[in-house]
This record gives C-alpha cells, structure tokens and sequence, in this order.
C-alpha cells in the first residue's frame, strides 16, 4: 500500500477515536456479560481469521455482523462496540496496521450505532425469551440495516481518501457493493438467531449456528476450486485441439474473451456470460474432424473440401453435446458461421433465425482471425479490422452486435497475439499462397466451381 | 432374462440387490409398526406433526445428487431428527410416540417425493427406507426420555444425548449407505464406507447441527423455529448443488473432449468411454477409494490426448500395436496437454507412465529414461532400481490393450481370448493383479450380457 495521505491518516485516526471514546463511556455489565462479550469476540476473530478464505473475488463471505448484531440485543451498544473492537486481534495476514486500526474502528462504531438505534426504536436489550423473541425482529431489521450502512459509509470514505480500491481488502465497484450489502444484511440475520437460542443454548449457539454456515462456506471455496480447476482443464483441452493448426494458437482463448466483452456489453446475465465463454473456448473443436491438409491448404477448395469445411460447427456439436450447458451455448456453437444475410453454414439461418450466442462468437471469431497472423498476411491492425467489421456489418454480422464489441473494444482494449506487420514469410513467395481463412470475412475461403 | 441367469450362479442371499431388499423389507416392518401403534395411541399434538410433516416433505423436494451418484436429502433428514429430539414446544412438553415419528416422517417423504415423480424421476426406495430405519433408531431411543424429568431439567445432560444421538443417525446412514454401494457397484465395504463418510461428513455435520437448532429453538420460538433455523441449512444446500453441478460438468466436459480424438479419427468410435469404464470398474475391484477412482476415470478417458499431436492418425488408432516408442511417445504428449492444465498433476503422471511395464522400467532401457531433472518420476528412481507406474497407470494399460484387442465385441469367446493373451504377458508387461481384476470384470459382464 502506498503512504496515507494526511486527510486518509486523520479520517481513520477520527474513526478509531471515535470508537474508543464510545467504550470508554461504558457502561458495563457484570462477570456474565463479560463472558459473552469474551465469546461473542472470540467468535468475531474467528471470522476475521478466516476471512481469506475465499478470494473476494468470487464471493464475499464477511459474517462478522452476525456476532456484532448478537451482541447488539444481548448486551446492548457497549458490549457490540467491544466486539467489533475484536477485530483488531483478527489473525488474517495481509491488512497493514493502518488498515488494522481502521477496521477495528469501523466494526466498533458500526456496531455501537446499530446497538443504539436498536435501543431507540424499542428493542429489549437482554437474553430473549420465548415471549420477547419475536417483538425483537422489527428492531433488529432496522438495526442490521443501520450496522451495514455504516459499515459501508465509513469504507467508502476511506476508499475515496486513499483511492487504493484493494485498502480493506475489498472491492469498490458499485455492483459488488451492492452485493457485500446485501450479503452481510443475511449474515447479520444470523445474529438474531444467535441471540435467540442463546436463552436454550447458551455459548453453543454460536457453534451450532455456524457449523451449517462453515459448511456451506467450504463448499464455496469448492465450487471455486473446480471452477478454476474446469476452466484450466477446458482450455488445456483446447490447446491440444489447436496443435492441429499452427496459426490458431490461443484463438479459443482469444474468441472467449471477445465473445464475453460483447456478452457484458449488451447486458447478458451472469450465467449466460459463463456459458458463452466455454462456447467461445469450444466453438472450433470440430475442426478436429476436418483433414488437416483440408484447414491447412492454400490453393483453392474442391467442393468436398468446402463441405468438410461447412460441417465442422456440426462436429463440434457432436462433441459437445452431452455436456451439461446452457442449450444456447450448444446453439451458439452449431451456428457460429451463419451470416445475417443468410448465406452462412451449416443451415443457412437469416437475421433473428440466428441464435444471439452465435451472432456473438461470429464477430468475436471473425475479429480474432483478422487480428492474428497468417501465413499470406500479417496481423491487422485493431482500426483496421474493426473497420472491415464494420463493412460486413448488416450482411454478415449483426450491426447490434458489431457496435456492442467495438464500444468494448474501445473502452477495454484488445489483447492482440501477434504484432501487427509483414506476413511471416517473403513477400515473393506471397503471390504463389491464396489468401483463405474460414474465420476472415476478407480472406473468404474459394471454392473451384462457385456455389448457386 | 439375463438376469435369472446371472441368479443362477448365486446363492439366494448373494442375489444382487437383496441387500437392498432387505433394507425395504426392515424399513417397512418398522413403518407397520408404527401406524399400528399410531393408531391406537392416537395422534399426539397434530398442530406440531403436520409442521415437521411439511417441512420434511419440502426438504424431500429438494433433493440434492452429490458426487458419486449420491441422493441426499440434508433438510428432510435435520427436520426428521429434529422431530424426534424435540423436547418442548414454546412451554408446551412435546409427547409424541416414536411411532408417530416414523410416520410422520414416511407421509413427508411421499408427500415430498410426488413432484418428483410427476416430473418422471423414479423415488429411490433404497435411500428412503436407509433414512428411515435411521430417524426410526433415533426416535426410538429419545422419545421414551423426552419427558424424563432428568432430561427436561438438565440442559448438558439433554444436550450431549441429543449430540451422541445425531451423531449416531448420521452414522448409521453412511453405514447403511455404504452396504447398498457394496451390493450395487462391488465396491469394497471399508472402502465404500470411507468414501461415504468423506462425502457425507460436512453436510452430515451441518444436517445435525440444523437438527439440534431447530429442536433447541422451539422451546424460544415455537414452530417459527422451523423455518427460520432451516434458513442456514438452505444456505449450506445451495452451494452443495453448485458444487456438485460443476463437478457433473466437468467430468462431462472430460468425457466428451475424450471423444475429440475418436472424431478425429484417430481412434475407434467409443474407445476412450470404454476404457475408462472398464478401468474404474477395475479400479473399484481393487479397492480404490472414489478420489483416485475419479483421476483413474479422468487418465482413462484422455490417455489417448496425446495422438492429437500427431501428424497422421495411427490406423485403426489401436496403440496396443504401434511399437513401444511410439507408444511413449503419445502418452508423453498427452501427459504434457494435461499437464497444461496444471491442476491434474497426478493424471497427468498417471498418463505419462501408461505404457510401462508393471514392473518399471530398467535403467538400461535407452529412450525411458524420462527426461533430465526429472529423476525419479519417469520410471527410474534416483537409486537406478526401476520404480514401478502408479496402479492406475498399470490398470490404464491393461484396459487399454483389452479393448484394442476386443473393441466393442460383445463376444465373451473374444473376451476371454484378450484376457488370456495379457495374462501370458503378466511376467513383465501388465500387473497379473489388473489382469485378474480385469477378468473378473469381463467375465461378470459377459454373463450379464448375455
């Protein structure tokens, strides 16, 4: 982390001072209430050393509110500031003092605040029993509300002081935000639960609570470690199928992400994203039953040659079937070289015909061919094959789509495999290789006796 | 047809599937029993019965398929144990039979099972009465003391019976569990019943921690209790499916990118999907627990990958007759590809070696060297004595020749021609224990297809 600034030194200085002043005060209870405020904190370091347990990238698993929350209704604005103040014994590597210092701050004033308005819309603090539990839940609601939105105020402005988005170890972006909010408002509901078999349980409330939630935690950090483990299986599978083809090394790959920018672009959700991305990984393995000497050959196609051609999208079909996706991106596949104007293949769809996973991974594949090397030619130039997206737009491509990736293309860039220049052999050999491509719309693939 | 004959060969109680018989036929004694005594006593509290009736039915709705074909029913089960550990309602002593648990419990899992039905997904009778028989133990022995007055005023006494006895359901299901597996797929008990503990473990734990909570807050909440303690259950329910969703896509992924090589060509149709069922089958004679059966069924389907860097597909695709180089060779580049992948690291070792001889190979064998700076993991180890491949490199290789030999012939002549021609060859090349195995395997599948 860079050095604070001063206004960041003295925002979190006011903030930790601010927290020590409220606990200062007191009051305080007796030896039971210390006994809880000792478990309730212990079950917060618990959290706080357990928080790196996932990337937060993928999901943000923060329950520190549920035993904040708790310690709101058992032991009123104090005890929950004292909790929160446990943050600061969190056994997590990583955060600098300065971030330490803040966090502890923050969870301590956070919680002394929601201790109070739970306090002050009529909440009973103390052990609830079976007749006080449920007038508890409409205080509470609010006070959860009140402990988050602190929580995420205070964050923001440290965030907008430093402006080191990583400062606190989380996320700034305004859709994540909105998730962390809306997660830890659900974990803080835990609290009450805690707060209510504490009468039954006692201390196991916690424990009992949470083995479900630590449970369920683990199978998250599961699910991350197949999902990367799948995607690095996939794409090592792609690989092998692209040894076939020198020049498309890392098309796949490259189609993947193209066809996911356009995806975001024109605001698919989240799991027709994914699905999208493994058409794009898997679009050419079909390719595979097509002879090499047929993808590899540079005079013109004889008209099997063409058909073999043309039935590759089927193939891939084939192979891909049984694969439990999304069924559009299995038609996404399929129809990946059908044009708008309807002269594409295999099935010579027109316009809407054509399914909107495959009018993607068109533009995402065409792009990508035009900006890598070939053997006639070398790389475009990314204004230059935009520009040729631009000409097939409306015949080959959906314009919609085209826009859609050119404003990504703009605004994010293009991560290009080859440098644009001269073409990897000499120029005086070039004349004697015909220009094809099955991917370039301006390269297209020549058949000796034209098609009707 | 082919199956009384199979019988044939068996005595009455080794039929298959007669352990699963008997799990139903126990399972439906105890339910006789249980509405018989019902109905004499009466239904005791129905506001409280048909509460955990729903919320066991709902749980029986939501059904989750684990890894390994694994039907598990975490809220059904919670709410089932937490019946028959309930103590009190609010201030309300609970006093229902053990009786009424059991049929409480068996009217919400058919209640629960009619969706599925409707949609054409057969009820598992198998895992129904299994979590039966277990809520039916456990009620058993915590009804008669629920109203005990040591129970009723002692919390930790009441506590650690209710914890010992959760612990003992859950138990008893993978027990249960684990038998029915040895009868279905030949398993071995102790390894089925590791298998079964490793999977079942986390989500037992959180099914009985639910129970307890869902008991214990009864006596604060009342039956609110219910559906607000299943709230983490659910939570903990939603990953599992995720988790088990991904893992299902990728091994569909595996399998069909394994068919790459047969569209290719370079293969024969069905090969990769035929070997890697034979191995696995193999695999689990031999007592495999199911984490390496799952890297063994991985290396099986894509032992081939590494043809795909050929130039020309070899003719017909049977590796068993390509010489020993070449066969080095592919499965070098195949291990390479997987390698890629970096998180297979041990599939990828155990493609690179599936070629060797069982007994390893001698360090004076030119080209098996394996290559510099890597000593030890291609067959030689630093002390120059020849390492043996990992089992299920030497299992690959047997299946393997076996369906180059026999390919999608059902003819048990064939079959059992190609067994005997690897075992002839069981001095050096494949492990006479694979080969066994193996044959075992053939000769119990040729007499089911017949």
């Amino acid at each position: 982390m860079a050095r604070l600034s001063w206004s960041a030194r003295l925002y979190i200085g006011a903030v930790v001072l601010a927290a020590a002043a409220v606990i200062i005060h007191g009051p305080f209870g007796d030896l039971r209430w210390w006994r809880t405020v000792a478990v309730l904190g212990l079950l917060l370091v618990v959290f706080e050393s357990t928080a790196t347990l996932l990337r937060p990238r993928q999901l943000a698993w923060s329950p520190n509110s549920s035993s904040t929350l708790a310690a709101a209704v058992l032991l009123g604005p104090v005890g929950a500031a004292l909790v929160g103040a446990c943050t600061m014994f969190g056994m997590r590597r990583g955060p600098s003092a300065a971030q330490r210092a803040f966090n502890t701050g923050m969870m301590a004033l956070s919680a002394y605040l929601a201790g109070r308005v739970f306090v002050a819309v009529g909440g009973q603090v103390g052990i609830p029993d079976s007749a006080s539990s449920a007038r508890i839940i409409g205080p509470f609601a609010i006070a959860a509300v009140v402990h988050v939105v602190t929580n995420h105020a205070l964050l923001a402005g440290v965030l907008w002081l430093t402006s080191d988005r990583d400062f606190a170890g989380r996320h700034a972006p305004l859709g994540v935000s909105i998730k962390l909010i809306a997660s830890d408002l659900g974990y803080g509901a835990f609290g009450l639960l805690i707060a209510a078999v504490w009468s039954v349980t006692g201390v196991f409330a916690p424990v009992l609570i949470l083995i479900p939630l630590f449970v369920a935690r683990w199978a998250v950090a599961q699910i991350a470690e197949q999902q990367q483990a799948y995607e690095a299986t996939v794409g090592a599978l792609c690989q092998a199928v692209e040894t076939k083809d020198l020049y498309t090394r890392g098309h796949s790959d490259r189609v993947s992400r193209g066809s996911v920018m356009i995806a975001r672009e024109i605001g698919m959700r989240g799991e027709r994203v994914e699905a999208i991305r493994y058409a794009g990984m898997l679009h050419d393995v079909g390719k595979l039953g097509v002879p090499t000497k047929v993808l590899q050959k540079t005079g013109k196609l004889t008209e099997e040659e063409y058909a073999a051609i043309q039935l590759h999208p089927m193939r891939g079909l084939d192979i891909v079937r049984e694969i439990g996706f999304l069924d559009e991106a299995l038609a996404g596949i399929m129809h990946h070289h059908e044009r708008i104007d309807g002269r594409g293949y295999p099935m010579g769809l027109a316009g809407d015909e054509i399914p909107e996973f495959a009018r993607v991974l068109a533009v995402a594949d065409a792009f990508d061919a035009m900006t890598s090397t070939r053997s006639y030619r070398g790389a475009r130039q990314v204004e230059e094959a935009i520009a040729e997206l631009r000409k097939w737009s409306g015949t080959q491509f959906d314009p919609a789509v085209v826009d859609a990736f050119v404003a990504a293309v703009k605004r994010d860039g293009w991560q290009r495999p080859d440098p644009p220049g001269p073409p990897m052999i000499a120029a005086d050999d070039l004349a004697a290789i015909a220009a094809q491509d099955h991917d370039d719309p301006s390269a297209p693939l020549r058949v000796i006796d034209s098609l009707p | 047809m082919t199956e009384r004959r199979h019988e044939l060969h068996r005595f009455p109680w080794q039929v298959r599937d007669s352990g699963l018989l008997l799990l139903v036929v126990a399972a439906g004694v105890v339910l006789v029993a249980s509405v018989a005594q019902t109905a004499v006593a009466g239904l005791r509290d129905p506001r409280i019965a048909v509460a955990f009736g729903v919320l066991i039915a709902f749980g029986e709705v939501l059904r989750l398929n684990l890894p390994g074909d694994r039907e598990t029913v975490p809220i059904g089960m919670a709410g089932a144990l937490a019946y028959a550990l309930l103590v009190r309602v609010g201030d309300h002593p609970a006093q229902h039979s053990a009786g009424q648990v059991v049929t409480v419990t068996t009217i919400g899992m058919i209640v629960g099972a009619l969706p599925h039905l409707a949609v054409g997904r057969p009820a598992k009778v198998g895992g129904m009465s299994i979590r039966l028989l277990c809520v039916a133990c456990v009620a058993s022995i915590f009804r008669p003391l629920a109203g005990n007055e040591a129970v009723v005023r002692d919390w930790g006494l009441a506590f650690s019976l209710m914890t010992a006895l959760a612990v003992v359901a859950l138990l008893l299901e993978a027990v249960l569990t684990a038998l029915m597996r040895v009868d279905e797929q030949r398993a071995r008990f102790r390894v089925a019943l590791v298998d079964e503990m490793r999977v079942e473990l986390p989500l037992g734990a959180a099914v009985g921690a639910s129970a307890l909570l869902i008991a214990f807050a009864a006596e604060v909440m009342g039956l609110a209790a219910l559906a607000v303690f299943t709230a983490p259950l659910l939570v903990t329910q939603v990953a599992f499916r995720r988790y088990a969703g991904i893992r299902a896509t990728y091994l569909q992924t595996v399998r069909a990118l394994a068919k790459v090589t047969e569209i290719g060509g370079y293969v024969e149709p069905g090969h990769s999907e035929r070997v890697s069922r034979l191995a696995v089958a193999v695999g689990r004679e031999l007592g495999i627990h199911e984490p390496e059966l799952l890297e063994l069924e991985y290396a099986a389907l894509m032992h081939d990958i590494g043809q795909l860097s050929l130039a020309d597909p070899i003719p017909g695709g049977a590796t068993v007759l390509v010489s020993r180089q070449d066969q080095q060779r592919i499965a070098e580049l195949g291990a390479d590809v997987i390698q890629q992948a970096q998180v297979l690291g041990s599939v990828a070792e155990i493609v690179r070696r599936q070629n060797e001889p069982y007994r390893g190979v001698e360090v004076a064998h030119e080209g098996y060297r394996g290559r510099p700076g890597q000593p030890g993991s291609h067959g030689v180890r630093l002390d120059g004595e020849p390492s043996r491949p990992p089992l299920s490199s030497r299992i690959i290789k047997a299946a393997n020749a076996f369906d180059d030999l026999v390919g999608s012939s059902l003819d048990p002549g064939r079959a059992a021609a190609a067994v005997q021609q690897l075992r002839l060859d069981t001095a050096s090349e494949y492990d006479p224990e694979a080969v066994e195995a193996l044959s075992r395997v053939v000769n119990r599948r040729s007499v089911i297809q017949l």
